[in-house]
């Protein structure tokens, strides 16, 4: 019907401006920026103590149970062989020896003195082998990742951020559209316009996926060592196989993370440093202005 | 010029380092983080007062229950004691009860026993699975009377134990001990155990009787014991953290 309408004479629009006005916009509320630094914090402390506690007992196993007597059950074990002058570190897994000097087994000290430890001084914290400091941070870093993730999660369900914002939409998930947002992450194209302002699909699989998959996982096998809390909650541990599954996964799962933030850290270093940490820090973003 | 370029490149690093490990030395910082122990403790508390470690069946018993910690006690006067097979050995409750008691082993193995097929979880991350039998601390406890003011049960044993290798050299010998709350030492699973699947303990696994405190890491499962104390404190022992791992460091609340 509109378009037997006689002709509206065209006001005098103003014409678009052939680059649009750039303008600043709020980009992350407070409450996302706070929970996302306090979560960077406390993940990249969990992971440096995690590796310091890992480094007390450089072996994983499936199942309930597994000590250095059952090595048929270790599918993963970090070691050195070798002289004292001359280390040798090496990573195992399963049947297959890999030869890790300087990083994993054997590394060299903050003096330059051979170091015997699973990962090297610099990725753990305390730098050197301290199984209690590290166990006091790791859990305390725990609670913090537990409580803070609660209020994002809170947050994003009674807000509806993320639903939408975060999880993928049916649209999103279309092989076209993942295709489209893969080739343009591969050309380095990344949105300054008024796209910049929501998640692209891969985006959105990646944060659904360290924050609803990833993070969970985490905190349930790290529960699932707990003792205490396997007896308050018995489906705990069997959920994962056992304890030894449980410590697997927790450390498997780790990884995952580990491989995200570097990622993350690359992808934000690639698609402008400054304005993307200053919009996680500020909240605000400046979009258009034709770049 | 080499070396300034070697220290500038090293210096932010160092820094770094430097800095991370200076945190986890600072007091303040360390009584937050320490903080997390006792938050711990209540919910675990909250959530699972009354929670039964899990048991298992025999299929499942590892097949060697690795020795951790003290693998023979030096100390001359257990090793006498052991020499004649532990007759002459006994265990003394004392400290806040109605009535000291002074046990030995076959005294110990009249009262009702309790088998039950558990697994061990060593704060290094290791576990093993065995089946443990003794008396359960409970009743050796209401044989004794708690006075009013009790708080904890405190174990000390045989063994000067001389530390860990990894934290810049042997720490001092000294006297191994443990304690527990009284939520514990009154769980149906807390036992005083004289055997390891179903012989009498070896050295190295604690003879001639050791605590199994199953909701709780391998630390609390003090070996060689001597002495039960029912104490309102743990001040007077050790250096007053309430074992000889607390006392470095470690948590003694060790549900974790």
């Amino acid at each position: 019907m509109a378009s037997l309408a006689p002709p509206v004479p065209a006001p005098a629009a103003p014409q678009p401006p052939l680059a649009p006005q750039s303008r600043r916009v709020l980009r992350h509320r407070a409450i996302v920026r706070v929970t996302h630094w306090l979560n960077a914090l406390a993940i990249i402390l969990l992971i440096m103590t995690g590796l310091n506690i890992f480094g007390a007992h450089p072996r994983l196993y499936w199942g309930n149970a597994g000590s250095v007597d059952e090595v048929e059950r270790q599918w993963l074990r970090i070691g050195v062989s070798g002289t004292v002058a001359a280390p040798q570190g090496w990573l195992e897994v399963s049947d297959r020896r890999f030869d890790t000097s300087g990083l994993l087994g054997a590394s060299t000290g903050p003096k330059g003195a051979p170091n015997i430890v699973a990962f090297p001084h610099w990725a753990t914290l305390p730098s050197m082998r301290d199984l209690a400091t590290a166990r006091t941070w790791h859990f305390f870093f725990a609670w913090v990742l537990i409580l803070n993730g609660l209020v994002w999660l809170g947050h994003g369900v009674v807000t509806g951020r993320l639903f939408r914002e975060i999880l993928p939409s049916r649209a999103h998930l279309r092989p076209a559209y993942l295709w489209h947002d893969i080739v343009e992450h591969a050309k380095l194209n990344f949105p300054k316009g008024e796209a910049a302002l929501s998640y692209e699909v891969l985006q959105r699989l990646a944060y659904a996926g360290v924050t609803l998959l990833l993070i969970p996982i985490l905190i349930l096998t790290g529960m699932a060592m707990s003792p205490g809390l396997n007896a308050a909650f018995p489906w705990l541990d069997a959920l994962w196989g056992g304890r030894q599954s449980a410590r697997s996964l927790h450390f498997l799962a780790m990884s995952g993370i580990a491989g995200f933030l570097a990622l993350h850290l690359a992808l934000v270093l690639l698609s402008g440093p400054i304005r993307q940490i200053g919009a996680m820090i500020t909240g605000r973003m400046t979009i258009g202005g034709g770049t | 010029m080499i070396v300034r370029r070697q220290l500038l490149s090293a210096l932010p690093a160092g820094l770094m380092l430097s800095g991370c490990d200076a945190l986890t030395k600072n007091d303040t910082l360390k009584a937050i983080v320490q903080s997390g122990e006792q938050a711990t403790y209540r919910w675990q508390r909250l959530v699972g007062r009354d929670g039964l470690a899990r048991e298992f069946s025999a299929a499942d018993l590892s097949p060697v229950f690795k020795v951790n910690g003290t693998r023979r006690p030096t100390n001359p006067e257990w090793q006498a004691l052991e020499a004649v097979g532990f007759a002459d050995w006994r265990l003394k409750v004392t400290g806040l009860v109605t009535r000291e008691l002074s046990l030995s082993l076959a005294e110990l193995q009249r009262l009702p026993q309790r088998t039950q097929i558990t697994r061990h979880d060593c704060v290094e991350g290791w576990s093993a699975i065995g089946q443990w039998t003794g008396p359960q601390l409970a009743h050796v406890l209401k044989a004794a009377g708690l006075r009013d003011g009790a708080r904890y049960i405190v174990f000390l044993c045989a063994d000067d134990y001389g530390g860990e290798a990894s934290k810049g050299g042997l720490q001092s010998t000294s006297r191994y001990y443990e304690s527990i709350d009284l939520a514990d030492a009154f769980h149906p699973q807390t036992i005083l155990a004289h055997s390891l699947n179903g012989t009498a303990l070896d050295a190295g696994h604690g003879a001639p009787l050791r605590l199994r405190v199953e909701r709780q890491l391998g630390y609390k499962q003090a070996k060689y014991l001597m002495q039960i104390v029912v104490a309102d404190s743990l001040t007077p022992f050790g250096s007053g953290k309430g074992g000889y791992w607390p006392d470095r460091g470690y948590e003694w609340y060790a549900g974790i």
